[in-house]
C-alpha cells in the first residue's frame, strides 16, 4: 500500500512523484502483464504502434477549433475510419462522436426516438424490448430517452424466444435492443427472424456492439437486419481500456437513419474534407468537438495494420480460443448452455464443492496472476463466470488457464478456506466493501 | 438457505417479505429475517418522509446493499407517521435486528381490513419453505 | 502486422482437440446468407513501417501547436506538460487495465482515482467528486439531469456565455429526456419556481470572470440549483472557486491540466457536488476502506446508484469514466503542485493582460486568459495570421452573430513575448 501523495504534501519533487506513481502502477493488473479473460470486455493486446502514432504532434497538438483547411489530415482520418467501419459492419453511415459504449447507446436511442418523432409516432412508441441477457446499460440508456423497457426471457437454448417477442412486439414498441452475440456468448440463431418480427410492426433493431469481436470479418450486423449499432473501439479495435476509459463508441446506422446522426459529420467535398452541420433532422451534438480523436487514431491504425485478412483472422481466432477453453473447462465446471460459443462463454458455480462461490474463485485466480473473468453476469446463470480469452492469447496461456482452473477446483475440494479467503498474494487482502458503502470516504481532507 | 429464517408470530407478512404489526391503528413495518439474509448487508436505507401517503403494495422505502437495490412495499395504505431515523446512521440494524431495532416506518393504517389478505406466521413459514425450491 | 500468436498448425491442433472440423463450423449459427465467405473489402494489412509512414502523412497535414504559435482557446487550452506526466501515464499497468472491478488487483488505479477526486475537491472547493466524466460538455448534461432528480423540477436555464458546443449538447440531452431548456443572457431574470438549475460558465466562453454569488442567491431562493462549469480549469489557481461562489454542482474539463489538445479528445470531465447530494452524483466513485487485516485500500463504492444494478431506474447510464486522462490530470497537478498551479495561473493572467493592451476590447478588463477583440477588417486579419502560420483566435461570428467583427483571443504561458508582439501588430 502506498501512502497518499497528499500526506507528503501538495508541493513535491519529481523523484517523489515518479516513485509514487510507479509503485501504484505495480499494484495493478493490465493486459500487458496478466491474462485478462474478462467477459464482454474484449481485453485484447493493444499494439504499441497505436500509442506512438496517436501522439504524433500533428494529432496530439492539433486544436479542435482551428481552421478546417488546416486540419485536413485529422478530418481525412475520421472520414476514412467511418468508411472502414461501414465496410466492416455493413452500415451506411457512422458518427464518431460518442465517447464510450454507453454514450453510443444513448446516441443510438436518441436516433431511434428522433426517427419516430419525425414519423409522427413519437407519442405512440414508448416501449423498447430488451432480452434478459442484455447489458445493464441498455435499460438505463433507453429510460433516459423516455422509453420504457419490456424485458423478455431467453429460451432454454439461450436465444431470444420468438414466441415471446411476437407477443410483446406491437405498434406501441419502438424496437428492440439486442446484444449479438448475446451475453451468454451465443450467436442469436434466429437473429434474422427477430429483426423481421420487429420490422414488420414498424420497429427498429438496435444491436449492442460490445461483442463485435466475434463478427469481425465473419458477418456484417447490418446484413443481419440491424438498423442502429454502436461499436466499442476500446474492445473490438484494440485501443486500450485505460483503466476504465477513455474509450470511443461510434454509432452506425442504415441509409434511412443517416439524417438523424449527430452534427457535425465529416464529409468530403471534392478534394476537401469538412465538418458538415447541414442536417436539420440531426439529433444534435452529443459531445463537445468531434469525439475522442486520439482514440480514433488508434483504431484506424489497428484496422490498417490488420487489413481484410487480419481482421478475419482476429474474429476467427477469438472464437476458436473461446471454444477451446469451453471444451476443456466443461469437464470440470458446469456449462449451462452447451453449444458452439462465439468470442466468450459462461460457466456456472453450481456444483462447486464446500460452498465455494464464483466470487471466491475470482479472487483465487488473482493469486495465480490471472485477472478474474466477468462474474455474476448475466443474471440468468447462477454464479455466472463469463470468460473471454480474445485472439491475442497463445495456446500455452489458454492451457495454463485451464490447469489453474482445475487446480482451484481441487483446492475448493481439499482446502476450501484457502479459496474463500483469497486473495493472499496481493498488496491488500479482501477489502471491506460494506464499510466503504456505509461510511463513504471519497476524498482526502487536509488537516487545518 | 442453510439456516432457518426466524419468523415471529405476533405480526403479518407480505409475499415481498415485509412484516407489519398493528397497535392502535398504527402499523409498524419492516422486512423479515429471510429478506435481510437475501439482501445481505444493508448499506443505505432511503426512508419515506413523515406525512407521506402510501398505498398498499406501493413503494415505501429503498434498501441498498453493496451489489443490489430493493424496494420495500407498504403492506397497507396509510400515512407515514414516523420513520426509523436510527437507520440513517446505522442501516445495519436491519440485518442485526430485522424485527425490532431494524423497523423501517410506522404508518397510520386507513383500512385494517386490507391486512386480511396478508399471511400469518404459519402461512409465511410455509411460503418460505416453498420459496426455497 | 501480427498480433495473433496462434499459427496455422496450432490452429489445426486446437480444432482437433476441440472436436471441431473446421473454422466454418464455429459459425454455424450465423445465417448462411450473412456469412462472409471471402474477405472484407479493405486493403491487406500493412507492415509497421508502412503503417507509420501512411499515418504520418496524415499527421503532417495538420497545423499544430507544437510548431505554430497558438492563440486559440475556446474550450481547449495549450498548456505546458512536463515530460514526467506522459512517462508515468505510459506505464501499461495503467493503460492496459480495465475498470477496477477487482479491487485487490487494481489498487494502483483506484488510489490514483481517489487522488483525482481529492484534487477535484481541493480545486473547486466542493465536498466530493466522482471518478471523472467523458468531458465537460457531458458532465454538464449529467448535472442537468442530476438537478432534475434532486429538485423534481423539469426546467433548466443556461447562460448564453456557456461554451456553444456545451449548450448544443445540453439541448440534445434535454430534448431526449423531455426537459425544458432556456438559453438566455440574463439567467437571473428567468429563474422561477419551476427551475431545476441555472447553468453558467466561469470564466465564461468570452473569457470574462463572472460574479456568481448573487445569481446563486436568486436561484436558491426559488429552489433551483446553481451549476457552475469552470472555463479553462487552470483558472482555479487564480480566481474564486465554485464552492466559494455558492455552486451546488461544479464541473469542468481536465484538458487544461496538460492533456493533449488531440483535436478535441480524449479529455476528461470532472464533476463535484455537495455532501448532501452524494447519492445522486452519477458515475463511478472510489472510496477508501480497509482489508481484512485492517490495512487501507481503495474500492469502487456506492455502486447501487449505477446502471448495472439499478438498470432502468438508474439516474444515468454512465458506466465508464475517463480513468487514464483523469490520471493524466492527477499526475500533472501533482507535478506542478499547489504553488505551481497558482504561479501558472498568474502567468496566464499576466500574459493575457499584456497582450490585450492597446487593443479594442469588447468588454471591460476582467478576464483570465481569453478576451474578445474587435477588429476592423476581420478577413484581412485572419489571412495575415494564416500567412504567419498562426493558429488564429476564434472568429466569434458563427456562435454570436452580433459579434461579427470579433475574435476570441487566448494567451497562455506557451506564448512568447515575440509571438504576442506579432499578434498585436496584426490585431491593432
Amino acid at each position: 500500500m502506498s501512502k497518499l501523495l497528499f500526506e507528503k504534501g501538495l508541493n513535491l519533487s519529481e523523484p517523489e512523484i515518479v516513485r509514487h506513481y510507479t509503485n501504484l502502477s505495480r499494484n495493478n493488473f493490465g493486459v500487458d502483464s496478466h491474462f485478462y479473460p474478462l467477459g464482454s470486455c474484449t481485453m485484447k493486446y493493444s499494439p504499441k504502434v497505436n500509442e506512438s502514432v496517436s501522439v504524433l504532434d500533428g494529432f496530439a497538438k492539433a486544436h479542435p477549433m482551428q481552421e478546417q483547411k488546416a486540419s485536413q489530415g485529422c478530418l481525412q482520418l475520421m472520414f476514412e475510419l467511418e468508411q472502414q467501419l461501414c465496410e466492416i459492419t455493413g452500415f451506411s453511415g457512422f458518427t464518431l462522436q460518442p465517447a464510450a459504449g454507453a454514450h453510443g447507446e444513448l446516441a443510438g436511442m436518441m436516433i431511434i426516438k428522433k426517427h419516430f418523432e419525425e414519423k409522427g409516432e413519437g407519442n405512440k412508441r414508448k416501449k423498447v424490448i430488451i432480452p434478459d441477457s442484455s447489458h445493464g446499460t441498455n435499460p438505463a440508456s433507453l429510460q433516459l430517452c423516455g422509453f420504457e423497457a419490456i424485458e423478455i426471457k431467453s429460451n432454454s437454448e439461450g436465444d431470444i424466444s420468438l414466441d415471446k417477442l411476437k407477443k410483446e412486439m406491437s405498434e406501441e414498441v419502438a424496437g428492440i435492443m439486442v446484444t449479438n452475440p448475446n451475453t451468454l456468448g451465443l450467436f442469436e440463431k434466429d437473429i434474422t427472424e427477430v429483426c423481421k418480427i420487429v420490422h414488420e410492426k414498424g420497429g427498429l433493431v438496435y444491436i449492442d456492439g460490445a461483442n463485435m469481436n466475434a463478427m469481425l470479418g465473419v458477418c456484417r450486423p447490418a446484413e443481419l437486419g440491424a438498423d442502429v449499432m454502436h461499436l466499442n473501439l476500446h474492445k473490438t479495435f484494440s485501443t486500450p481500456h485505460g483503466g476504465g476509459g477513455p474509450g470511443s463508441g461510434p454509432v452506425g446506422v442504415t441509409k434511412e437513419l443517416e439524417q438523424f446522426l449527430p452534427n457535425p459529420r465529416v464529409v468530403k467535398n471534392g478534394e476537401d474534407y469538412c465538418l458538415d452541420t447541414s442536417s436539420e433532422k440531426s439529433i444534435g451534438r452529443v459531445k463537445a468537438f468531434y469525439g475522442n480523436f486520439g482514440v480514433l487514431v488508434k483504431a484506424f491504425a489497428y484496422i490498417k495494420a490488420l487489413g481484410s485478412d487480419g481482421l478475419k483472422n482476429a474474429g476467427e481466432s477469438a472464437v476458436l480460443n473461446a471454444n477451446y477453453l469451453k471444451e476443456k473447462l466443461k469437464k470440470h465446471y458446469k456449462l449451462p448452455y452447451d453449444r458452439v460459443c462465439q468470442h466468450e462463454f459462461v460457466l456456472s458455480d453450481e456444483g462447486m464443492p464446500n460452498g465455494v462461490t464464483t466470487g471466491d474463485l475470482a479472487k483465487r485466480l488473482l493469486d495465480y496472476g490471472i485477472h478474474a473473468p466477468t462474474i455474476y453476469f448475466p443474471l440468468i446463470v447462477h454464479g455466472a463466470i463469463m470468460i473471454e480469452p480474445t485472439e491475442t492469447e497463445s495456446k500455452e496461456t489458454l492451457d495454463w488457464f485451464v490447469e489453474t482452473m482445475i487446480k482451484i477446483k481441487k483446492e475448493a475440494e481439499e482446502n476450501p478456506e484457502l479459496v474463500k479467503e483469497a486473495p493472499h498474494s496481493l498488496s491488500v487482502k479482501k477489502l471491506d466493501a460494506v464499510k466503504a458503502a456505509r461510511e463513504p470516504d471519497l476524498r482526502w481532507i487536509p488537516n487545518k | 438457505m442453510t439456516e432457518e429464517s426466524k419468523v415471529l408470530d405476533d405480526r403479518k407478512y407480505t409475499k415481498e417479505h415485509e412484516w407489519v404489526k398493528i397497535e392502535n391503528g398504527i402499523g409498524t413495518i419492516g422486512i423479515s429475517d429471510y429478506a435481510q439474509h437475501a439482501l445481505t448487508d444493508v448499506v443505505y436505507a432511503e426512508l419515506p418522509k413523515e406525512g407521506e401517503k402510501v398505498e398498499a403494495m406501493g413503494k415505501l422505502a429503498v434498501l441498498e446493499s453493496v451489489k443490489s437495490v430493493s424496494d420495500v412495499y407498504a403492506p397497507a395504505s396509510g400515512e407515514v407517521v414516523e420513520v426509523n431515523k436510527a437507520l440513517e446512521e446505522t442501516p445495519g440494524l436491519i440485518n442485526k435486528s430485522p424485527f425490532e431495532e431494524g423497523w423501517i416506518a410506522k404508518i397510520k393504517v386507513i383500512d385494517e381490513a386490507e391486512l386480511d389478505n396478508l399471511m400469518g406466521a404459519e402461512e409465511y413459514k410455509k411460503f418460505l419453505s416453498e420459496q426455497e425450491h | 502486422m501480427n498480433f495473433i500468436p496462434t499459427n496455422e498448425s496450432k490452429r489445426k491442433e486446437m480444432l482437433k482437440e476441440t472436436g471441431i472440423e473446421s473454422i466454418k463450423e464455429l459459425f454455424k449459427d450465423v445465417p448462411e446468407k450473412a456469412y462472409i465467405d471471402g474477405c472484407l473489402n479493405l486493403p491487406k494489412g500493412l507492415s509497421e513501417r508502412e503503417l507509420v509512414s501512411e499515418i504520418s502523412k496524415l499527421a503532417v497535414e495538420n497545423a499544430h501547436a507544437g510548431t505554430s504559435p497558438c492563440f486559440l482557446g475556446a474550450g481547449a487550452y495549450n498548456h505546458f506538460c512536463p515530460a514526467v506526466v506522459p512517462a508515468l501515464i505510459g506505464r501499461s499497468e495503467f493503460y492496459t487495465a480495465y475498470t477496477p472491478y477487482q479491487a485487490e488487483a487494481s489498487q494502483g488505479m483506484l488510489q490514483a482515482i481517489y487522488e483525482f477526486q481529492t484534487w477535484a475537491c481541493l480545486l473547486t472547493g466542493m465536498d466530493l467528486a466522482n471518478a471523472s466524466m467523458y468531458d465537460a460538455s457531458t458532465a454538464l448534461a449529467e448535472s442537468m439531469f442530476m438537478s432534475k432528480n434532486l429538485t423534481g423540477k423539469n426546467k433548466a436555464i443556461v447562460s448564453k456565455h456557456v461554451h456553444p458546443h456545451y449548450r448544443q449538447v445540453l439541448e440534445t440531452y434535454a430534448w431526449a429526456h423531455g426537459m425544458e431548456l432556456i438559453g438566455t443572457e440574463e439567467p437571473e431574470k428567468e429563474v422561477d419556481e419551476k427551475t431545476a438549475c441555472v447553468i453558467v460558465q466561469n470564466p465564461n466562453f468570452l473569457g470574462q470572470i463572472e460574479k456568481l454569488k448573487e445569481l446563486g442567491t436568486v436561484a436558491h431562493s426559488k429552489g433551483a440549483l446553481l451549476v457552475v462549469c469552470v472555463g479553462d480549469s487552470t483558472s482555479l489557481g487564480a480566481i474564486e472557486n465554485p464552492g466559494q461562489e455558492g455552486a451546488d454542482i461544479a464541473v469542468g474539463d481536465c484538458q487544461a491540466f496538460g492533456i493533449p489538445l488531440w483535436f478535441g479528445g480524449p479529455h476528461a470531465g470532472f464533476m463535484t457536488t455537495k455532501k448532501e447530494h452524494m447519492r445522486h452524483i452519477p458515475g463511478r466513485l472510489v472510496g477508501r476502506t480497509v482489508d481484512e487485516e485492517g490495512k487501507t485500500g481503495f474500492i469502487l463504492t456506492l455502486q447501487a446508484r449505477e446502471q448495472h444494478i439499478r438498470r432502468e431506474r438508474a439516474e444515468s447510464n454512465i458506466c465508464t469514466n475517463a480513468a487514464l486522462t483523469a490520471l493524466w490530470a492527477t499526475v500533472w497537478l501533482a507535478s506542478l503542485g499547489e504553488d505551481g498551479l497558482k504561479k501558472l495561473a498568474e502567468e496566464n493572467m499576466e500574459a493575457a493582460k499584456k497582450a490585450s493592451k492597446e487593443l479594442d476590447l469588447e468588454f471591460e478588463e476582467n478576464f483570465y486568459n481569453e478576451f474578445v477583440v474587435k477588429v476592423n477588417n476581420k478577413e484581412d486579419v485572419k489571412q495575415k495570421l494564416a500567412d504567419a502560420g498562426v493558429i488564429a483566435p476564434l472568429d466569434l461570428e458563427e456562435f454570436y452573430p452580433e459579434l461579427k467583427n470579433h475574435l476570441l483571443v487566448c494567451v497562455t504561458e506557451m506564448n512568447s513575448d515575440k509571438e504576442i508582439e506579432m499578434l498585436k501588430k496584426v490585431l491593432k
